[in-house]
């Protein structure tokens, strides 16, 4: 019995990770680590603003700004907070002070322990190289781990998937 | 009596799950884990996660705010 689950290969899962936002951030990084947990070989492909997700320093924000499902549990009610407030200045990153307190309060994990627990977990990550040539990163200033790839590293990946995710 | 117990409690989605797989990762197989949550979606995480991953689900229970799990690790 063992024997033939172990000989059984393990479900495949991968994710593009395009968008770098605090709230964005979330699904994959949940997902991947779950599915991790679920016993899937899981690579995930950072590409666009979703690669600073791998970056050493993580300073994520969010913005109420083309987001009008964005409302928050204030003063005993839900509030939603017009597009032109996102124009103020401090008021996004007043937004995202919010966001990261009622995520604590409420017992979410941050970012950074979801994405140290996708390490652990053995979840491959794959940073886009066009991005990072785009964007003037290096992989010095990545987490460890990371390796460099491409379009066709993806979809190699990809064919070899049950689930393929863009998020 | 489980072997071992997760407390799980005040944890959100996707934590109880992840904290329960790293407890059976320390316990033989066959032994039972106990894991406790807060988490109304944990009633259902738990039972589809034994079912992926073919870990029994031995006890499901509520008892006021606290859910309780009892999964048997599977070979």
């Amino acid at each position: 019995m063992a024997e033939a689950a172990s000989e059984r290969r393990a479900k495949r899962m991968s994710i593009i990770v395009t968008k770098g936002t605090l709230d964005w951030a979330y699904p994959p990084f949940i997902l991947a680590t779950t599915a991790a947990a679920m016993g899937l070989d899981v690579t995930m492909f950072f590409t666009f603003y979703g690669l600073p997700l791998l970056l050493k320093n993580l300073d994520l924000k969010l913005s109420p700004l083309g987001n009008p499902a964005m409302k928050m549990p204030m003063a005993g009610m839900h509030m939603g907070m017009p597009n032109v407030a996102s124009m103020i200045p401090g008021v996004d990153a007043a937004a995202s002070a919010m966001m990261n307190n009622l995520m604590k309060k409420k017992g979410v994990a941050s970012i950074q322990d979801l994405r140290a627990l996708a390490v652990e977990a053995g979840v491959r990550m794959i940073a886009c190289q066009m991005t990072m040539d785009l964007f003037e990163y290096t992989l010095k200033d990545m987490i460890d781990g990371p390796e460099l790839g491409g379009a066709a590293s993806y979809i190699d990946v990809a064919t070899q998937s049950e689930i393929n995710l863009f998020i | 009596m489980a072997d071992q117990t997760v407390d799980a409690k005040g944890l959100n989605c996707p934590l109880p799950i992840l904290r329960a797989k790293k407890a059976l990762q320390s316990i033989a197989t066959g032994a039972t884990l106990e894991v406790l949550a807060t988490d109304p979606g944990s009633v259902k995480d738990f039972e589809a996660f034994c079912r992926t991953t073919g870990n029994e689900l031995v006890e499901s229970t509520t008892s006021g705010n606290i859910f309780r799990f009892v999964l048997r690790k599977a070979g």
